[in-house]
């Protein structure tokens, strides 16, 4: 019997660990920038998991890079198959440049980068105050669209998985099948 | 169950079979993926305050300033009204006592300040009660900073974010009369017992005569850690190290007095104040700013700030600094006062709106004003 053939293990480590980190990361971003008590608290999480997230990004990327993902389930069609492989790279570009954008906003504002207690990150740019403004808007811009390419993710992966039932998903699973 | 293991579609036989694909479950299915992602958008807004419409957002804080006074192009939206300063602060090794914040070990720091008067006006005449305000930016080594706004009141006159909201409106001057609705301060009051109590305090501290003789507070609490690791509830003012005289009663000339006083008074000598850290015991309340701790508690001198200059308001002075007061050194922290955070997100929202504006100079002219 040919099971699934299936993600190396830690590229589905990988996978499901930064999918609960950036959708935890894209609700304390929402919420804090929107609650006056819970901001410091949430700020505190935000900035080191962002920097996390920005490590696990190149790791995961270069993973990617050196191992050929199983095959798509064979009903897929081309455009199928590039809307697959367009929005991966987006996710990956949109998980890179969301974190250095928030490391680069925080140094345009002059503000120090606090990762935890006495740990902090050296400036990413000069301050500039307009500059700032302007990537603080492109970091609430960034993070609308990675949570609408996740939530398109999500929903085609269940699309697949619920309607078609062609074991896509058993490509990130790790039960045996 | 043996129907769904029944129908392989052609076409991938070297997959094992499926379930069988039925009208009924695809729709199912259709409906699933549909809630999931509806739950997700929903979710997203509720967490990020969209709605319900009327919850408390940093967002609606900067709007409200914006609806009593006006919406001023590159200004802050409250303590509008200002002027950059500079200078530096010699401590003198008492406060590494409580902190092992490296402000407080023997040395000295250079300083950015700002003296503002409260308000979203940035051309208000200056008058006396006014709140006055002094903000520091501590530039500690290896990029280190410590910030601090600080006001000339006692006491803070509201305990929670939503206090303050409110009192926004309630006190919002009528055009008629120039005070406020006492019937709205009347309801406000009945409903914040300790506003009315705070304004109590504030009215036995009646305004000294200029910026360079207030007493600037922190007035929230904050805990300090030592070297040692113990930790205790901090409370720090700034007191002027000069002769401190009685606000004049009646408005001297002039729109900027309070400002052309201080620019006058620096342009002869630097400006000093004593850096008071006023320790409290356990029990002291650290969640509520409009309560003053018992007068006894232990108070450590722990150097002194000397502002030698101020500046117009320009790029790369004060002006483009938000004096955010949860910008804290490695030896202080945060207490648990609501006021601290909601203070932190309001600025950052104030400094984010005004950073990406145009900007126009502001009203108080330190050339102009030497002239």
């Amino acid at each position: 019997m040919s099971g699934t053939e299936k993600f190396g293990v830690l590229a589905r480590l990988l996978h499901w660990g930064m999918a609960v980190m950036v959708v935890a990361m894209l609700f304390i971003g929402a919420a804090m920038v929107a609650s006056p008590t819970a901001y410091d608290a949430l700020q505190d999480v935000h900035r080191p998991l962002g920097m996390l997230i920005l490590v696990f990004t190149v790791v995961r990327f270069v993973n990617r890079l050196r191992h050929r993902p199983p095959a798509l389930p064979p009903a897929m069609g081309r455009w199928e198959r590039a809307a697959a492989k367009g929005s991966e790279y987006l996710l990956y570009a949109l998980m890179f440049t969301l974190p250095l954008i928030g490391w680069g906003m925080l140094s345009a504002a002059g503000y120090p980068i606090v990762l935890y207690g006495p740990l902090r990150l050296p400036g990413l740019l000069p301050s500039d105050p307009a500059l700032y403004a302007v990537l603080r808007q492109t970091h609430t811009v960034l993070a609308y669209l990675l949570f609408a390419a996740f939530l398109t993710h999500a929903c085609a992966v269940l699309f697949h998985t619920l309607v078609l039932r062609d074991r896509l998903l058993g490509r990130m699973t790790f039960r045996r099948e | 169950m043996t129907d769904e293991t029944a129908a392989a579609p052609p076409g991938d036989s070297a997959d094992p079979p499926r379930k069988e694909w039925s009208r009924r479950s695809a729709l199912l299915g259709l409906a699933a993926i549909g809630g999931a992602g509806t739950a997700g958008i929903g979710g997203l807004a509720y967490a990020g305050g969209r709605f319900p419409a009327d919850r408390l957002t940093p967002a609606r804080f900067a709007d409200r300033f914006e609806q009593v006074y006006g919406k001023h192009a590159g200004f802050r939206r409250n303590h509008a009204k200002g002027v950059s300063a500079a200078g530096y602060f010699t401590a003198d090794g008492a406060g590494t006592e409580v902190s092992r914040a490296t402000v407080f070990a023997p040395g000295r720091t250079p300083v950015t300040g700002r003296f503002s008067l409260s308000g979203g006006l940035p051309d208000a005449p200056d008058t006396a009660p006014t709140v006055r305000g002094l903000g520091l930016l501590f530039h500690l080594p290896d990029g280190e900073q410590w910030r601090t706004a600080m006001i000339n009141l006692p006491v803070f006159l509201d305990r929670t974010p939503q206090g303050f909201y409110a009192r926004m409106l309630a006190a919002r001057p009528l055009p008629a009369t120039g005070k406020p609705d006492p019937e709205k301060m009347a309801a406000f009051l009945a409903e914040y017992p300790e506003t009315a109590k705070a304004m109590a305090v504030v009215k036995r501290h009646p305004p000294t005569s200029g910026f360079h003789d207030s007493t600037y507070n922190a007035l929230n609490a904050f805990r300090c850690t030592n070297e040692a690791g113990d930790t205790v509830p901090v409370r720090w003012s700034l007191k002027p190290a000069g002769p401190v005289g009685a606000g004049s009663t009646t408005a001297p000339p002039g729109r900027d007095h309070l400002f052309d006083a201080l620019i006058a008074k620096v342009a002869r000598e630097p400006l000093r104040w004593r850096l008071v850290l006023t320790v409290g015991r356990p029990g002291d309340p650290t969640d509520d700013a409009t309560l003053p701790w018992p007068g006894d508690r232990r108070t450590i001198d722990a150097g002194t700030l000397t502002i030698d200059s101020v500046q117009t308001e320009a790029a790369g002075n004060a002006r483009d600094v938000n004096f955010d007061p949860l910008i804290l050194p490695d030896g202080i922290a945060a207490s648990d006062d609501p006021l601290l955070s909601a203070r932190s997100a309001v600025y950052s929202q104030s400094f984010t709106r005004r950073a990406g504006e145009p900007k126009t100079p502001s009203p108080v002219d330190v050339t102009k004003e030497r002239r």
